[in-house]
């Protein structure tokens, strides 16, 4: 395309303009932009005015050719004010299916964007437009994007948890960056424990731990920190690794995470005070982790499970041997610590205050209601499908030529 | 060991009650054979000369130095090293002598000072003996004559033995297998070898050589096979199997009489499979193979109290059992095997008759089972607890009446539980699975990229 020499920004904006329409003269266009990159670079500073002359929805891809160049020079305060909305705009009216064009050009912009919601401290500013940008950036809602752990970064930020849960109660699959999926699921366990979804943190953290990785990353120590925490809270203890864990996960991670390690294993004593000793004494390293509020849950935790044993082996006990096996120092707090539990769910059982005792009871839950049916039926439906996912994968590896060439070579080794 | 030397025991005892033990060997009244391990009340310490009659050799003396040090009771201890001290004079263990010496510190008078003479006269046989038995070894090597060999290696061993060089005389007795010309000589070696491993304590060795011996093509003859029986027993004991330490003891024929003393009595056949068979059979396989077992029953009869407390055990007498293991407790304790399973074996036991007693109940009032253990209410309640958290026993308590209530799971309920259960680990585990195949894809297509 010889005659297409861009010398100036207003000749590409004609261009834009003008091959915006059918799909072959986007395709056009976009080899167009691509030569003329570079001199859109150079003349970054002074693109903002060709801005207002497209319109970000029908010109959606010369629109992110010039904004991203524009927003990739250095951007004074004052500017940057003005810039987000107009960022935010340009993601809520783009075409979804020009930008998937470009991809990567959309997630520079957005990760400018991110970076200066963060300098500037508003980060609840950016959630909106990243969500929106996720949405049209996926070819589906199974794909995880670089913008997803950025997204998540935001909620995080802006301790704004419940906006995260819209990404992270999607099913992710499909993954092109190893590194994002990292973030992804280590910024996911950090939101399901803010929201006090524990479950959910660990499939999350677990995730993390047992991804296949050659070398040991600092993500993937500080999400095994979080991990024997939330076990703790969770259940209890800590699960030894599975035996599809990476050898170098099996082999590093607890070096690096020895004072957690320790407070593990007192837990598994179960008595409160050495549990409280061994949190002092590691004090320091957990609040260097800012770990010490997961911490303090633990601690807590060891009254619920002494508790919750309990209701295991006693039809009735009184709140006083309830407080001494628990090692709660008065009945009061027992009760309180009953109470509660009754109140979250995690026990049934109910207080007689005349004699101070308190009864268990077994679960409830008969599993003979609609109620109880419902929630099966589809949770079988949903197991369905994801063991048709997981046979048609199958067969996708059998048929896959490097996996079989592989096979053959190591066929004769095997024999 | 007779009046002359009643007077230097008696003296450090003071008026401790076992002043007048010291003749009970000779009281007719009891067998000296149940009176080894009988203990009628519960503060009432062991008789001594009668319990170190049951057994010769070295083991004797190891018994007593055994029991010296853990009896805890300066009388006995005493007693014991003094016992220990007339035992290895009639010997050649030179070294032991100085050993128990230092022990005794010279607190049973002139008589029990260190004997130089003895020690030295001792030592030079030693080695002259030594020099000849190497000796005529040498001679025999050079003549290749297998026997000669054989039984040069074996004296040799023998003469280590009794000077208390157990690793050499480990090594001789090893040493003749290779000259083992009948099945005979096989399970002699190998006997050898299995006593001076018991002395070593090394029962890796003790029940390879078992192996080995009970390999032999030949039938063993029946005192062999009990003998090779007890020691398996023994090995098995050491290393906590009990059920098969158990199974092993419960096999020994009455063949085995006196003939085995240098290592085990045969109240110690009844008294260790009596308590191992408790601890680790159910009812059936104790009423099976101890109760109705003719050959062992002629072991217990032997140990009244263990036969009691078996039988106690099984009709459900669980407080007349509890006691007669609480009073056999203190000398159980000081014997040279057990000591170290006694609260082991204990404990199942105890758990075992607390599982037997609440299992045919739908409800059991804590208050009577309480008195049929001997112990209190909340004591009890502790018990059961850790029982009910092991999930040995399926029963809930009502710790405000004191009652027991047995739990009869809910099948569907459980099922309901479970499957819901597995649902939810198999949805996390195959997504996490299709996430890290699809990771693992991502990366070997990386890989092939950077190739290119």
């Amino acid at each position: 395309m010889a005659p297409v020499r861009m010398e100036s920004v207003q000749a590409v904006v004609a261009h834009i303009q003008a091959l915006s329409g059918s799909h072959e003269e986007v395709a056009d266009l976009h080899s167009l932009l691509k030569q003329s990159e570079g001199a859109l670079r150079s003349r970054a500073a002074r693109l903002g005015p060709f801005l207002h002359q497209l319109d970000p929805s029908a010109h959606t891809l010369g629109y992110l050719f010039l904004l991203e160049a524009y927003s990739s020079r250095p951007i004074s305060r004052e500017q940057d004010e003005k810039f987000l909305p107009f960022i935010a705009g340009f993601i809520n009216s783009c075409s979804a299916e020009q930008i998937r064009l470009a991809p990567e050009k959309f997630i520079s912009v957005c990760k400018s964007f991110k970076d200066q919601v963060m300098q500037l401290q508003v980060p609840i500013q950016g959630i909106t437009p990243l969500r929106t940008a996720i949405r049209k950036l996926q070819t589906s809602s199974e794909q995880l994007t670089t913008l997803h752990s950025d997204y998540l970064l935001l909620c995080l930020l802006a301790k704004f948890y419940k906006a995260g849960l819209s990404i992270l109660d999607d099913d992710i699959f499909e993954v092109d960056q190893p590194r994002d999926h990292f973030l992804y699921c280590y910024y996911g366990g950090m939101i399901n424990i803010g929201l006090k979804r524990f479950r959910k943190a660990l499939e999350c953290l677990h995730n993390v731990v047992t991804a296949p990785m050659d070398a040991l990353s600092v993500i993937a120590v500080e999400a095994y920190k979080k991990y024997i925490l939330v076990s703790l809270i969770l259940n209890g203890q800590v699960p030894p690794f599975p035996k599809y864990t990476s050898s170098t996960a099996q082999r590093n991670l607890k070096r690096h995470t020895q004072p957690y390690i320790d407070l593990a294993n007192c837990y598994a004593t179960g008595t409160f005070s050495e549990l409280e000793a061994c949190i002092q004494t590691n004090l320091e390293k957990f609040q260097s982790d800012s770990n010490v509020g997961l911490v303090k849950q633990v601690l807590s935790s060891l009254y619920k499970h002494n508790i919750q044993r309990l209701t295991q082996t006693y039809l009735t006990l009184s709140l006083q041997d309830i407080a001494n096996a628990a090692q709660l120092k008065t009945p009061n707090d027992a009760e309180m610590h009953v109470l509660q539990m009754i109140q979250d769910g995690e026990i049934s059982a109910s207080i007689n205050q005349k004699d101070g005792m308190a009864s268990f009871y077994e679960d409830p839950e008969q599993y003979k209601t609609c109620g109880m049916i419902g929630p099966i039926d589809s949770f079988i439906q949903r197991l369905m499908e994801l063991s048709k996912k997981l046979s048609s994968l199958d067969e996708q590896i059998s048929c896959d030529l490097a996996h079989l060439t592989r096979i053959r070579k190591e066929l004769p080794r095997l024999d | 060991m007779d009046g002359g030397d009643e007077g230097v025991v008696v003296a450090p005892m003071g008026d401790e009650s076992m002043c007048s033990n010291g003749g009970a060997v000779d009281d007719p009244r009891r067998p000296p054979a149940s009176s080894g391990k009988a203990a009628a009340g519960g503060g009432e310490q062991m008789d001594l000369e009668a319990y170190v009659a049951l057994y010769t050799g070295r083991t004797r003396v190891s018994r007593l130095l055994f029991i010296a040090e853990r009896c805890g009771n300066e009388g006995m201890q005493l007693e014991a090293l003094r016992m220990a001290h007339d035992e290895i004079k009639k010997g050649e263990d030179s070294h032991l002598y100085r050993e128990v010496i230092a022990k005794i510190g010279g607190r049973l008078g002139p008589l029990y000072a260190l004997d130089q003479t003895w020690v030295d006269m001792v030592d030079r046989r030693a080695e002259a003996r030594k020099e000849k038995l190497e000796n005529e070894l040498n001679s025999y090597k050079t003549n290749l004559i297998k026997e000669s060999i054989r039984m040069g290696f074996n004296d040799l061993a023998d003469f280590f033995y009794a000077h208390g060089q157990l690793g050499d005389a480990f090594k001789n007795f090893v040493r003749t297998r290779d000259y083992c010309t009948s099945s005979k000589h096989i399970s002699q070696m190998c006997l050898n070898v299995i006593l001076v491993g018991i002395e070593l304590g090394q029962f890796m060795h003790v029940s390879n050589y078992v192996s080995k011996a009970e390999q032999a093509p030949e039938q063993v003859d029946p005192v062999t096979h009990s003998k090779l029986r007890c020691a398996a027993g023994l090995a098995y004991l050491e290393t906590k199997k009990y059920k098969l330490a158990a199974r092993k003891f419960l096999e020994t024929g009455p063949e085995l009489g006196n003939n085995y003393t240098d290592v085990i009595a045969q109240q110690d056949v009844a008294t260790y499979g009596g308590l191992c068979a408790l601890a680790s059979f159910d009812r059936t396989e104790l009423k099976n193979k101890v109760i109705d077992n003719i050959n062992f029953r002629n072991f217990l009869e032997l140990v009244p109290e263990v036969r009691e407390l078996i039988n106690d055990f099984y009709a459900s007498r669980y407080a007349s059992c509890l006691e007669y293991l609480e009073n056999l407790k203190p000398n159980l304790l000081l014997d040279i095997h057990l000591h170290d399973h006694v609260e082991t074996l204990y404990t199942d036991i105890r758990h075992k008759a607390i599982i037997q007693y609440t299992h045919p109940f739908i409800s059991v009032d804590l208050h009577t089972m309480a008195g049929a253990f001997k112990t209190s209410v909340a004591g009890l309640e502790k018990e059961l607890e850790a029982l009910i958290t092991d999930d040995k026993i399926q029963a809930r308590i009502d710790s405000h009446n004191k009652i027991l209530y047995a739990r009869h799971a809910d099948q569907r309920n459980a099922t309901f539980q479970r499957v819901l259960q597995t649902g939810v680990e198999f949805e996390r585990d195959v997504r996490a699975m299709l996430m890290r195949a699809n990771l693992i894809k991502q990366e070997s297509i990386l890989r092939a990229a950077r190739k290119l």
